[in-house]
């Protein structure tokens, strides 16, 4: 599902300009395999698998894969459908420096929400 | 052509809150039983526009919404640069009341939905009698506090814009995407401050578990209905409250924390038999 993430963003010109003043790399965690995720003014210039040596990034966060799984879900279920859902009920954390996570955050919600594009249920 | 005006009338109201001159924006249409309905924390009046429009409900009741002070068409008081906005269940309880009286409404229904729906349960607490009935939307007793409120205001972050976004997952995923714009451009305009400010009632001063257990649902006529997707107020939280106070509870489908404006044809399906038995007729 992380690896369409460039694709589903680069190709919505819309999406692209809501996240122009974003340039970060942040951590994405399923399970165990962590991904690099970097940003350039709104386009995911890459995606990167760990493992990895000295990891530099802004934020990272983490879920386990099942709720990663739930969470791009074409209609996900309630208490999926959204990462503060998550947050809320313990299962994704998040930690770093959020400054660039908070001020784009409908854009970040977009990009993490993207593969729900193509999920066929 | 005629104009294509919708059958609401807007007018400003002054009167005095908690010792301070107000002036406060409301919104108006039908006839019959008052409904006075209240808007979520940072939003403002607009999320009733499916109610006010639709002529099932305006043919029995006269809906009321208006715009708290400091939101939508509610400019805060005099001396506002002055002070920081935080909203307490003493001053939304006394707001409400006082423009229940300024207009005079007799044995209104209240409808209230997130703050408003918390506030209903401190009206069901202290103030049953003066309502015909009490509705609850997405009502919790409690919410603990699960992000940092302190990112919905400051300079560096755009207020309007982090506000939507922290709302945004409220929303149901099912919900039509102009009425889920519409809902988030509620809150992508609310004033700097507002929305922090409005939880502070709901996160920590209008904290109401210890009073629960003294609400009679019942001789209330407490009404609650919450989204199955609402994580916020939960559907747990609200069949407790039900179970505990013998208030009647619908969990309602495809729905999340803004029912009446994420979705409005399909709350008002789960509307209309609680306001049918309101006024007797179901």
């Amino acid at each position: 599902m992380i690896e369409r993430i460039p694709d589903l963003v680069n190709s919505d010109a819309n999406l692209v300009r809501r996240g122009r003043f974003l340039s970060t790399t942040f951590m994405l965690e399923i399970g165990d395999q962590g991904y690099l995720v970097k940003i350039i003014e709104g386009r995911i210039a890459g995606v990167t698998p760990g493992p990895f040596v000295t990891p530099n990034y802004s934020f990272a966060l983490r879920a386990p894969r099942d709720e990663w799984e739930m969470f791009w879900k074409k209609v996900p279920a309630p208490g999926h459908n959204d990462i503060f859902a998550l947050f809320k009920r313990g299962k994704l954390t998040i930690e770093g420096d959020l400054h660039p996570f908070m001020a784009n955050l409908l854009y970040i919600k977009d990009v993490l929400a993207a593969p729900r594009r193509e999920a066929v249920q | 052509m005629s104009p294509r005006f919708e059958p609401i009338t807007g007018r400003y109201l002054n009167f005095d809150l908690l010792g301070r001159p107000h002036r406060l924006y409301i919104e108006e249409a039908g006839q019959g039983i008052p409904l006075l309905c209240l808007h979520t924390a940072g939003s403002d009046g607009r999320q009733y526009r499916g109610l006010l429009n639709d002529k099932r409900i305006t043919d029995n009741y006269r809906v009321i919404v208006f715009d708290m002070p400091w939101h939508g068409k509610s400019s805060p008081p005099e001396g506002y640069q002055n002070e920081e906005y935080k909203l307490t269940s003493r001053g939304y309880i006394q707001m409400i009341l006082e423009i229940a009286d300024a207009l005079e409404l007799d044995k209104p229904v209240v409808m209230g939905c997130s703050i408003g729906g918390r506030i209903a349960l401190y009206l069901a607490h202290q103030h049953a009698k003066r309502f015909r009935a009490i509705i609850g939307l997405e009502s919790a007793a409690h919410v603990a506090p699960y992000y940092d409120v302190e990112w919905l205001h400051r300079p560096d972050v755009h207020g309007g814009e982090v506000s939507a976004g922290v709302v945004s997952g409220l929303v149901a995923p099912t919900a039509p995407d102009n009425h889920r714009w519409e809902t988030l451009w509620h809150y992508l305009q609310s004033g700097p401050g507002i929305f922090k400010g409005d939880l502070h009632f709901y996160k920590v001063d209008g904290d109401i578990r210890g009073k629960i257990d003294e609400i009679d649902g019942r001789a209330s006529n407490l009404y609650l209905l919450t989204g199955e997707y609402d994580y916020s107020c939960t559907t747990e939280g609200t069949l407790d409250i039900a179970k505990r106070t013998g208030a009647q509870a619908t969990i309602m489908k495809g729905l999340g924390h803004f029912p009446m404006s994420e979705d409005p044809p399909k709350f008002i399906g789960y509307l209309l038999p609680v306001l049918e038995k309101i006024r007797g007729a179901a």
